[in-house]
């Protein structure tokens, strides 16, 4: 995009306007072409016998395994815990992470309090505090909601408690002399200005949610899309684990466009979202 | 919460009837010499005062004190309750539509009518549901003339609210600023570094050094003022003379 600025504002001009009118088609075709190509030669490797489907499904057989576990109603089920999971974890990350950024945003008593420890908690991973979470939790649902919600907490955390923090002094100042109340100015000026950063740190969030996801499902889990793929490791099943993959990476994607929708739709003032909607 | 009490509490008797008063005003930051030194000041209703010095005279400072955005230490400050500022930059908050950044902090049903009068007012009827970042340098300061009028201040204030802008924005401006005055007749003090910008508008220019006002002449000119007039030439040397600038 900047790359088409450059060249407008530039003598060459009139010869770039056509090209950069059908670079786009050609590029979705470019684009796409070598990935089509990796996966064609997969098929190949594996219906000649050169790669052993014990080691790696075939994608033909990853699209037919697919297929049957959607017709016998396994691969729905699986999801919707996952979802289930990964959705009420994050309602709680962003509950827990606005509250608390909020509470250390807009007081300094409230930073010195929260911050810190959050601050500590943070250079944890995660991830280590799974054999705690089954002590505690035990295997059912909690543990794994736990994780979740601990995990993406401090992305939305950081980056609102950053945002409300960098506001500019200057609106700030003006709306002193405007005489805006601090409910006003906290409505009117920090929230909206910290915005930015609260979808940055959503973003972050949704795709550390999968992550705990992923390692909280294969370890003590009876459904879920990694229990599937963990079930599937016993007996030898890469096809079906492929898919558990497939399904991360329709997620992992899926999420980042609901919160890039979020981005364009509620940051529209940006004239960086208007030039990328134009354009 | 802050010292700057309603005038008819602070004003010292000698100036009552005036709208804003100095008196012995003091600032310094730490250690360091006095921003302000004893700085005394009166600001008529409807007069038109600019202020002039260099960087570091303490004009900002003055400013900011009027405004109520620092403290008053020592000395009084008395001003109306209805003050406006309009700085350098617009600081338009870039979220908020320009009729609604007009109107910010301003409650009723009739919001936007008001928003939309004062915009048309100052030339911006166009832009009225436009974002603040699509504005150009000379709308932002139109849209920021407005925000500060539609509360009918009795006294506003402008910070260099034109140095930013190109020289023939500039021009349009300083016009436009003279028009809405006429109109207003609010009590206007002009924080500025262009002394012909001083000359054109105001009825008044102070010139303040190391915190303390070196030159106070009045500028008795007839409106619309001509660069071409004698008394214009002549008031222009004293001031330039006055901020150590000697010109030919």
């Amino acid at each position: 995009m900047s790359g088409t600025l450059i060249r407008t504002a530039s003598p060459v001009a009139a010869r770039a306007v056509p090209r950069s009118a059908w670079r786009p088609r050609l590029g979705v075709l470019t684009r796409y072409a070598s990935p089509f190509f990796l996966v064609l030669l997969w098929q190949a490797a594996c219906s000649t016998g050169f790669l052993s489907t014990r080691l790696v499904a075939s994608p033909a057989q990853i699209v037919a395994t697919g297929w049957s576990l959607t017709r016998d109603g396994s691969l729905q089920t699986n999801l919707a815990v996952s979802l289930a999971r990964a959705g009420s974890g994050l309602a709680i990350a962003f509950v827990a992470g606005v509250g608390l950024a909020l509470i250390s945003g807009l007081s300094r008593l409230g930073e010195d309090i929260v911050d810190a420890p959050l601050q500590i908690l943070r250079t944890l991973p995660a991830l280590a505090l799974v054999p705690l979470f089954i002590l505690w939790f035990g295997i059912g649902e909690t543990p794994k909601i736990a994780l979740v919600a601990l995990g993406s907490s401090f992305p939305i955390y950081l980056n609102l408690h950053k945002g409300i923090r960098s506001i500019d002094p200057k609106l700030l100042e003006m709306a002193r002399t405007l005489g805006l109340s601090r409910a006003r100015t906290i409505r009117d000026v920090i929230l909206p200005g910290a915005l930015p950063d609260l979808l940055v740190g959503l973003r972050f969030a949704v795709g550390i949610s999968w992550l705990m996801l992923v390692v909280a499902e294969q370890v003590n889990a009876d459904s879920g899309i990694g229990h599937m793929m963990m079930d599937a490791e016993d007996f030898l099943r890469t096809d079906i684990i492929l898919v558990g993959l497939v399904i991360y990476g329709l997620l992992g994607l899926a999420s980042d466009q609901i919160v890039r929708f979020l981005e364009t739709t509620l940051l529209s003032w940006r004239p960086s979202h208007r030039i990328a909607r134009s354009a | 919460m802050n010292a700057v009490a309603p005038v008819a509490q602070g004003a010292v008797a000698a100036s009552r009837d005036a709208a804003v008063v100095v008196h012995g005003l003091t600032r310094r930051f730490g250690d360091g010499p006095a921003v302000l030194d004893r700085l005394d000041l009166a600001i008529a209703p409807g007069e038109f005062v600019a202020l002039l010095g260099h960087s570091g005279s303490g004009k900002s400072t003055l400013l900011r004190t009027l405004a109520g955005l620092d403290p008053v230490t020592e000395g009084s400050v008395a001003r109306p309750r209805e003050v406006s500022v309009v700085f350098q930059e617009s600081r338009l908050l870039p979220w908020k539509r320009v009729w609604q950044n007009t109107v910010l902090g301003q409650d009723g049903a009739d919001r936007r009518d008001r928003a939309v009068a004062v915009l048309e007012e100052v030339g911006l009827g166009h832009r009225i549901d436009a974002w603040p970042l699509t504005l150009s340098g000379g709308e932002a300061q139109r849209a920021a003339l407005a925000r500060a009028l539609v509360r009918e201040p009795a006294f506003l204030m402008l910070d260099e609210p034109f140095a930013a802008l190109d020289a023939l924005t500039r021009l349009k401006m300083q016009q436009l600023v003279s028009d809405l005055w006429t109109r207003h007749r609010c009590s206007v003090l002009l924080v500025t570094h262009d002394v012909d910008e001083a000359l054109l508008l105001a009825d008044r220019a102070v010139v303040l050094e190391r915190g303390r006002i070196r030159t106070d002449v009045p500028i008795p000119m007839d409106r619309p003022r001509r660069h071409a007039d004698p008394r214009f030439e002549h008031l222009r040397s004293v001031l330039l003379e006055s901020l150590g600038v000697h010109d030919g």
